[in-house]
């Protein structure tokens, strides 16, 4: 054999090589692809009852917009308050990059980690230690953080269901994150224990948790 | 009663005291530093701000609890000799009228300093819209926070 026809040879065992790896690439990518979307709260999942999903989801959204959920989940870059969701009279208050607020106005400059016994004053909930304890020297009251501003106010159900379900706009959070948030988060336990004077939302605290694991246990489907 | 031991103004304190007791009264009432003033007990007015850990807090609604183990600072504590530029600023242009909120507005405008060094007017409305003043010198103090921004600026220049 010529060296010409062996080079040949060579030249298209090597495209063939070429094309094994590239096809092996291509199924690790989609299957770490898929591994890693099975984690991540995900829209719409076949095998899940999407009646069912979208019936949880409406009653989880009374909650979510309840003012004792809305006012940490603003649409402007300012904590609101009261019944009527209204921005703080008087302080120009700023979400600030980690949504503690802005010195000297950061929210725990006020917000102890307990309420205040009067319900002109302010509220408080306690930091969760590394170990899942709670810390009650330390208060932890502060909005979502500017890059992932989780908006609650004004959204209808599947702009918000969207939104929750949306790596992107929830900061990859995954669907046992969320069901955590909601189901042991001082923060969110505190909208069923605001002190005197506010309103509590439309659901238990249980029912609203049990909403959320049924919508995302079917497959996490948004309302049209 | 609880033994609650803190660093206040540079020199560590213990103080035998009800861990929900609001630090403005262990300040006022168990400490003798009274430059820490009494206004709304609500958080709102700003005239009981301190620093804590660097941030300004309103210690009317700070319970002991929360302050084992930290650094406070008070007005009694920005200097010893009137030095510091908000002090000297506020001298420079005698802001006070009755004089009753400045030590919160000054505590408020130290703190906007250290993170802000050089603040616009409209980071200064931002910072200090949480302490109120009936007399009405917020001019006078957004005149003051521009000037002792300069001196810091100054004093650092020097050193």
């Amino acid at each position: 054999m010529s060296l010409e026809p062996r080079l040949r040879i060579v030249h298209k065992w090597r495209w063939c090589f070429l094309l094994v790896v590239c096809a092996v690439t291509a199924i690790c990518v989609l299957v770490l692809g898929n591994a890693h979307a099975s984690r991540v709260v995900r829209p719409v999942d076949q095998h899940g009852d999407r009646t069912k999903a979208i019936e949880a989801f409406t009653m989880a959204y009374s909650v979510f917009m309840h003012p004792r959920c809305v006012n940490c989940h603003p649409a402007g870059n300012e904590p609101l308050r009261g019944e009527d969701s209204k921005p703080h009279e008087g302080l120009r208050l700023r979400r600030g990059i980690d949504g503690e607020g802005v010195s000297p106005l950061k929210c725990t400059n006020c917000h102890q980690s307990e309420n205040q016994p009067d319900h002109h004053l302010p509220p408080g909930a306690p930091r969760v230690r590394r170990d899942g304890s709670l810390d009650f020297t330390t208060p932890r009251w502060h909005l979502p953080a500017a890059n992932t501003p989780m908006i609650f106010q004004g959204r209808t159900p599947a702009q918000l269901c969207r939104q929750l379900t949306d790596p992107k706009q929830n900061g990859g959070l995954t669907a046992d994150q969320l069901v955590h948030h909601v189901s042991s988060d001082p923060l969110v336990l505190w909208g069923w224990k605001p002190g005197e004077g506010r309103a509590t939302p439309p659901l238990t605290h249980d029912q609203f948790v049990t909403s959320v694991r049924e919508w995302l246990a079917n497959g996490g489907a948004c309302p049209n | 009663m609880k033994s609650v031991a803190f660093n206040l103004n540079g020199s560590p304190v213990t103080i035998d005291v009800e861990p929900e007791k609001p630090l403005l009264w262990v300040l006022r009432d168990d400490l003798g530093l009274t430059g820490t003033k009494y206004g709304c007990g609500m958080a709102i007015c700003g005239c009981c701000t301190v620093h804590l850990e660097g941030d300004a807090i309103r210690s009317c609604v700070t319970p002991m609890s929360r302050i084992e183990g930290k650094h406070v600072r008070t007005i009694e504590g920005l200097s010893s000799d009137l030095s510091h530029p908000v002090q000297r600023a506020w001298m420079d242009l005698q802001v006070p009228q009755c004089g009753y909120c400045q030590p919160g507005q000054m505590m408020s405008a130290a703190c906007l300093l250290v993170q802000n060094p050089n603040p616009t007017d409209n980071d200064i409305t931002d910072a200090m819209s949480g302490n109120l003043c009936r007399c009405g010198t917020y001019q006078r103090v957004r005149k003051a926070i521009h000037h002792a921004a300069e001196i810091a600026a100054n004093k650092g220049a020097r050193a």
